[in-house]
């Protein structure tokens, strides 16, 4: 799919430059611990609300470092078959059939345990592959405590032991991300094999940035009232802030729109994009709402006497 | 600590190589030259920088972070990568390899502000460099009203170099003059002369950035700036480094604890929580067998010839509610139910099937808050604000409270489930009724109570726990050791 990766990079600055080229704005932090994981081999915990870039970063690392991305969703009660690797049990007993009789078990026994019947799950492929890989393990705080401890040795040393096959190392060195919404505590034994990463959402100006990059041909007093609106939103109490996704979404909605301005009227429209929660829609539409001008008097203008 | 106060050299005498950091500064300082009689300035840390590194972490575990020493090695590799010559990166490493939670990076910004600049502070003292003092012409040629809207702009856009440069342009402006000595006091006073204020202010003109009122957050960090530059002028002036301001006056954020120390009953909760959630009671639907279903395992056999290799389960049905708590919150246990919702809060985050109360005089459900809030600080504010839970003598009334909870969950309790009580058993004259506490724990599996007073109090005044403690078994649990008894005591399995 993709050449050789790149050679990893030298300094945090070609790291942020890499990051922009490949498409995702990288706060100063973000592109400083992707470099410290690059060069000390630690996997990365990324931590933070929902929808501020963690998942996009990872893809974005797998852009720039020319990497395959190898991606693991966690859900509750993931084990070890669905994540590491899991034998074909069916096409072992067809073999055992189709070759029954005539062969003796110590044959029997070298045939079914042999790769072809592997069946390699995410981390298997990542640990496996032959060109070096970004492995991401997406919601890791979904899981549960056992596949933590099952992860933390597979973190800690890169192998894994098929008690069939012998042990597999890894032949490359893997860039791991793991993202958590913390919604719970993970343990400390994982905390302390990662580096940290705490996404936030971004300031106003970064977020302007991140606006016209996704939406070049949104009007730029426009992009910027926007960025203004979403963060007194932020500022409310709400039950799910807007994230940056939900902005870039409230920017193509706007674009689609042909708004030219933000003003009352086409912020109760296209409210909902941003906002998810009925109660939430109430509580934005009576404290931001409020203070945008009403288009009423452009509106009766524009009309022509009926 | 408290600051030492200036003595006769002679008399003062710490070794040299007293430990570095700290406040109680050794007049071992006076040993750097014959002028320094009051000097505070306490030695360099031995090792060098990997020293300084050391002394840093020794602080973060002083305010409660734990760091073992393979996160100060990932530290130590990580500072190998970067360029020191970048603040934001070099804090950055350490940030990455020290503090690794949301929590740990707010004690860790702290630590490392205070820390960082004492040290440079205090080098700069032994070095006897210092900052030319701004010239009076300077200070007069600003034209304030300008200073204003410029700094209200720069709150605006944030940057930190702007602000910075701000705050020292405006304390030569407002500062020198009637300095109080004190510094929140001087912070203020700045503040208002500048007329920054989180509030609109429609009076101004159009154009003017403080119309609309500065963010708050950003106000905080320009308040942090003045304050900071306010110090460096003070430790310029005394050539003495003050005393270590604890965290929490640097960060109203941080809890002090009423009981105990806050953080440590945190950490116990913390540790409840992991021993709760692995021991076996139900934390969520983790694997979705309860019983085999032999119908779908054999068609599923099929797959395979005959041979069953794998199991189909039968979906789990939900179970009902297995914890129920009740927390009085009244003012004679005030210190004690922060203490108490912190607990609560720890349970909810390991027990997805718990229901908790609230009481006073009345009771009051406050599942939904826990639920929704995952911060402590927002969850407690959140409770005393819309658990309507008090009449007008605010006592608490556990006769009342029992027959409305009995009423209220007669049909949910059931051999299984836990009640507990997080109370003093104090009922201020009112009748216990513990028949009805009876008929609660006789339909419940278990029921605990936890008394926040030491056993030595029981039954003392207005405390009727012995007519409880017939019922159920009660704990006393005012520090924390005597929570993780608690904790053993609600983890063993159930026997039904």
């Amino acid at each position: 799919m993709s050449e050789t990766a790149i050679a990893l990079p030298d300094s945090v600055d070609d790291v942020a430059a890499g990051l922009r080229e490949a498409g995702y704005l990288p706060g100063e932090a973000t592109a400083l611990v992707s470099f410290l994981a690059t060069k000390l081999g630690k996997p990365v915990l990324v931590e933070g609300p929902a929808g501020v870039g963690k998942t996009e970063l990872a893809k974005a690392l797998a852009r720039y470092l020319n990497r395959t991305l190898v991606r693991l969703q966690c859900y509750e009660g993931l084990d070890e078959a669905k994540a590491l690797y899991e034998w074909n049990y069916r096409k072992q007993l067809l073999r055992i059939q189709a070759e029954s009789g005539e062969a003796g078990w110590q044959d029997v026994q070298d045939d079914i345990f042999g790769e072809e019947f592997l069946l390699p799950r995410p981390l298997m492929t990542a640990i496996a592959a032959a060109e070096p890989v970004v492995l991401l393990i997406d919601e890791i705080d979904k899981t549960d405590q056992e596949f933590e401890a099952m992860l933390l040795e597979l973190l800690s040393d890169f192998q894994i032991s098929i008690p069939e096959l012998g042990l597999i190392q890894a032949r490359t060195q893997p860039v791991v991300l793991l993202t958590s919404n913390n919604t719970r505590e993970l343990t400390e034994a994982l905390k302390r094999r990662c580096l940290y990463l705490w996404l936030d959402y971004p300031a106003l100006e970064h977020e302007l940035e991140i606006v016209r990059l996704h939406s070049p041909e949104l009007d730029a007093t426009v992009a910027r009232k926007l960025v203004e609106i979403i963060g007194q939103v932020r500022e409310l109490d709400l039950k799910k802030p807007p994230s940056i996704a939900e902005s870039i979404d409230w920017a193509r909605a706007l674009l689609l729109l042909g708004a030219q301005d933000i003003d009352a009227e086409t912020f109760k429209q296209t409210m909902s994009v941003i906002v998810k929660h009925r109660t939430d829609l109430d509580t934005v539409a009576a404290r931001v709402g409020v203070k945008l001008e009403p288009a009423a008097a452009v509106a009766a203008d524009a009309r022509p006497a009926a | 600590m408290p600051a030492p106060r200036p003595t006769d050299p002679a008399t003062a005498g710490s070794a040299p190589g007293s430990t570095p950091g700290s406040a109680a500064g050794s007049a071992a300082g006076s040993a750097q030259g014959p002028g320094k009689l009051y000097a505070r300035i306490p030695d360099r840390a031995p090792g060098g920088f990997d020293g300084q590194l050391l002394s840093f972490a020794e602080e973060l575990r002083e305010e409660g972070m734990a760091l073992g020493t393979s996160e100060l090695l990932d530290a130590f590799a990580a500072l190998e990568e970067i360029h020191w010559t970048r603040q934001d990166d070099f804090k950055g490493a350490l940030a990455a390899t020290l503090a690794k939670s949301p929590d740990d990076r707010r004690t860790f910004e702290l630590v490392f502000e205070r820390f960082f600049f004492r040290a440079a502070e205090a080098e700069a003292a032994r070095q006897e460099i210092s900052e030319g003092p701004a010239t009076g012409d300077q200070a007069l040629d600003l034209d304030l009203e300008a200073l204003r809207q410029q700094i209200a702009a720069a709150l605006r856009e944030g940057s930190e170099a702007a602000l910075r440069d701000l705050a020292r342009l405006a304390i030569a402006a407002f500062g020198q003059a009637e300095g109080s000595g004190v510094l929140g006091v001087d912070v203020q006073r700045i503040r208002r002369a500048l007329g920054l204020r989180t509030d609109p202010q429609p009076d101004l003109p159009a154009e003017d950035p403080r119309r609309e009122g500065v963010p708050r957050e950003q106000l905080r960090r320009f308040e942090q700036h003045l304050r900071r530059e306010l110090e460096r002028d003070l430790i310029e002036r005394t050539a003495s480094l003050p005393p270590k301001r604890p965290l929490s006056d640097l960060d109203r954020a941080l809890p002090t604890g009423p009981i105990q120390d806050l953080a440590a009953v945190h950490r116990v909760v913390a540790q409840l929580k992991r021993r709760l959630a692995t021991q076996g009671h139900e934390v969520r639907g983790r694997k979705r067998h309860a019983h085999v279903d032999v119908r779908r395992t054999m068609r599923a056999s099929l797959q395979s010839g005959g041979v069953p290799i794998e199991l189909k389960y039968r979906p789990r049905r939900p179970r009902r509610p297995e914890i129920f708590v009740l927390c009085d919150v009244s003012t004679s246990v005030t210190s004690a139910s922060t203490f108490f919702l912190s607990v609560l809060h720890a349970l909810h985050d390991s027990f997805r099937k718990l229901r908790s109360f609230v009481f006073i005089e009345r009771i009051s459900e406050v599942t939904e808050v826990f639920e929704r809030e995952r911060d402590f600080r927002a969850a407690s504010e959140a409770v005393s604000k819309d658990a309507g839970v008090a009449d007008i003598s605010g006592y608490t009334d556990y006769g009342r409270v029992w027959t409305e909870f009995l009423a209220l969950i007669e049909d949910e309790l059931h051999p299984r489930a836990t009640v507990i009580v997080l109370g003093d058993a104090r009922t201020n004259g009112r009748p216990p009724r513990d028949d009805v506490f009876a008929a609660i724990t006789a339909r419940a599996g278990r029921t605990f109570w936890l008394n926040p007073e030491p056993r030595l109090y029981w039954n003392y005044g207005d405390s009727v726990i012995a007519a409880y403690a017939e019922h159920c078994t009660a704990f006393e649990c005012w520090r924390t050791d005597q929570l993780e008894d608690f904790v053993k005591a609600l983890t063993q399995p159930l026997v039904v």
